[in-house]
């Protein structure tokens, strides 16, 4: 790893200079020279490696009950029946309402506080906005397990502990920041314009928000919709305890519950995790570029 | 997940150059409330839901509390003279300074190392650099449970595998002593950790201009001269955020011990988080006054954080 002149894939590379294996200019003969193929191997065996621990958990959720005790790599007979069973046998059925509710409730509230925030902050200057800017910063870094204790006491006095409403505020409002963050980078690289000439025409600014920007910033706002929607969907802590009946609480708190058992039902653990990551990985595999953009906006240019 | 990233703090100038105007007067309504029913909402929901509970939790710490939840009087501070007496508090503090230092470390120095490989052009980028993702997406919850069951004693893979391997003679129980325990959830921690450091890396990297490597070429500077003098300097803004983000996240890592060990055998495996939630089941008061601690440590984190976005050169 870490070899020589990390020139390719990062911006424009006009000329090609010899000693790299660059780019589309790259002549046939060049192709496989063994600087090139050594890279790639690692390169592959290390994306195994980063899928195997869920790759084991698919083939454990495809193992019958009778094979699970067995030291094979492999099972003789795949169980596709685990997959029905475990909804059917569990309350994780519940579970997973909770965390469809929460995670789509709180996405919601987070674009719906978000948007407009975000477009106040990218295009005006306005007294109080460097603090505005400081609070939500401090947020994001204030993560709810360090606030648990409080968050439980708050709720408890409110006396909305077990309610899938506590979930979807608390779980937007840790998540706000990114959303803010983001939308205001990409809300700000959007020529006022065309916003202009909307309110020209006589469109309020909040119509010319939402008929002319909000399309543009598109990009930014689907991937600040499935950022938050993934990071609720995982949320663990605040479900543990803010959610004290079983029924109640989210998916990931419904699968760990089954370490608590005697006897683990591996199987039919594993069986709900694989659909609690798939749809997830595969979400975010669709704004991956753009996450990394959002995040590092600001601190890396 | 676990990004707690300091995006832009907006750039006032937004990037198409124009720079923000102030709110126009003259218009009526909305635009005469200024900012307010805008970001509003937003500051409201922090209030309720982040400010809240630090006051709630600093309450809390002072008071006499039974399990079922009621408050009886004020304890002043020996909450905090008892949670200072534990016999476990010198320990699991100790450990949590060495989890997140050894933790962070790894994650840097193999992030470093892996985008430089995917900086790198080759067949398949784009496919593995999604598989890459997918410690980052799915829940760090669940991968620490997946690691749980391949560490198993009886079946797990990862024992099978040093069996055949001849890494070990018998199967071992990892997760059942702390030596062993620590180690392997160092592991995990560094495994969730290393996508998004690698990419917060990545995009360092395609901020350096192409012609700097091209000029250092002419000037018969090696690969590694270039790496060292070119390529680290101008990667220091990205890896700072790195180190800072990741020191707050695998500080207040819960999920990876709470599933693989919950800390035990006793406290021997927990870090102040963990030890914190198992002493909510004892006694709540004392449990915030281990939480106000492990804030006051979140708060130094937040300042050097601050320090290093220069969050207030940009307004």
């Amino acid at each position: 790893m870490a070899t020589a002149t990390p020139t390719a894939g990062t911006g424009p590379v006009k000329e090609g200079s010899a000693g790299s294996a660059r780019g589309p200019a790259r002549k046939p003969g060049r192709t496989f020279r063994p600087r090139t193929l050594v890279l790639t191997a690692v390169a592959w065996l290390l994306a195994a490696l980063f899928l195997a621990p869920y790759l084991e958990m698919i083939v454990t959720a495809l193992r019958p009950a009778d094979e699970l005790r067995d030291r094979t790599y492999l099972p003789d007979k795949l169980d596709w029946a685990n997959f029905v069973d475990v909804w059917r046998e569990s309350s994780l059925g519940d579970n997973l309402q909770v965390t469809l509710l929460v995670a789509g409730g709180s996405t919601i509230l987070v674009l719906l506080v978000s948007l407009p925030a975000a477009y106040y902050t990218a295009r005006m200057r306005f007294k109080g906005r460097k603090w505005f800017l400081l609070l939500v910063l401090v947020t994001q870094m204030f993560q709810p397990t360090a606030l648990l204790v409080g968050l439980y006491r708050e709720f408890y006095q409110l006396d909305m502990l077990n309610s899938v409403w506590t979930l979807i505020l608390t779980n937007a409002a840790f998540n706000l920041a990114f959303a803010v963050w983001i939308l205001t980078a990409y809300i700000g690289s959007i020529p006022q314009e065309l916003e202009e000439a909307a309110m020209v025409d006589g469109t309020s600014r909040f119509g010319a928000m939402i008929k002319v920007t909000l399309p543009l910033a598109l990009p930014g706002v689907v991937t600040a919709v499935i950022f938050t929607f993934i990071s609720a969907w995982n949320e663990f802590v605040m479900g543990l305890t803010l959610s004290t009946e079983p029924e109640s609480q989210p998916l990931t708190v419904g699968i760990n519950n089954f370490i608590g058992a005697y006897t683990v039902q591996w199987n039919y653990l594993f069986a709900a995790s694989v659909v609690a990551i798939v749809p997830v990985i595969i979400l975010f595999a669709f704004i991956e570029r753009h996450v990394v953009s959002g995040l590092t906006a600001g601190s890396v240019k | 997940m676990s990004l707690k990233a300091p995006p832009s703090p907006a750039s006032s100038r937004g990037r198409g150059g124009q720079p923000a105007r102030p709110a126009p007067r003259s218009r009526g309504g909305l635009a005469r409330l200024g900012p307010l029913p805008w970001i509003a909402p937003v500051v409201l929901l922090i209030l309720a839901v982040v400010v809240w509970p630090v006051i709630e939790l600093i309450r809390t710490s002072f008071l006499n509390i039974s399990i079922a939840g009621i408050v009886r009087g004020s304890a002043g501070t020996d909450k905090y003279r008892k949670l200072f007496e534990e016999s476990d508090f010198g320990h699991v503090i100790l450990w949590t300074v060495l989890w997140t230092v050894v933790v962070v470390g790894v994650t840097m120095l193999v992030s470093l190392g892996l985008a430089q490989l995917f900086n790198q052009r080759f067949p398949g980028r784009r496919i593995t650099r999604w598989a890459l993702i997918a410690p980052w997406a799915a829940s760090v919850l669940m991968t620490a449970i997946g690691f749980k069951w391949m560490l198993n004693q009886t079946a797990g893979v990862l024992n099978t595998l040093m069996l055949d391997l001849g890494i070990i003679d018998k199967s071992e129980d990892w997760l059942g002593s702390a030596s062993t325990a620590w180690p392997w959830m160092m592991f995990v921690a560094v495994f969730v950790s290393l996508p998004f450091t690698t990419y917060t890396l990545l995009a360092g990297l395609q901020t350096i201009p192409g012609e700097v490597y091209e000029a250092a070429r002419i000037d018969g500077a090696g690969p590694w001269q270039t790496y060292r003098g070119i390529t680290l300097p101008l990667l220091r803004p990205a890896f700072l955020v790195g180190v800072v983000i990741n020191l707050i996240n695998v500080f207040n890592s819960f999920p990876i011990i709470w599933a693989m060990t919950q800390g035990g055998p006793g406290s021997d495996t927990a870090t102040t988080t963990v030890f914190m939630y198992k002493l909510k089941e004892t006694d709540l008061a004392e449990s915030a006054a281990m939480s106000v601690v492990n804030f006051a440590m979140v708060v130094v984190l937040v300042l050097i954080f601050l320090k290093v976005s220069r969050w207030n050169e940009e307004d």
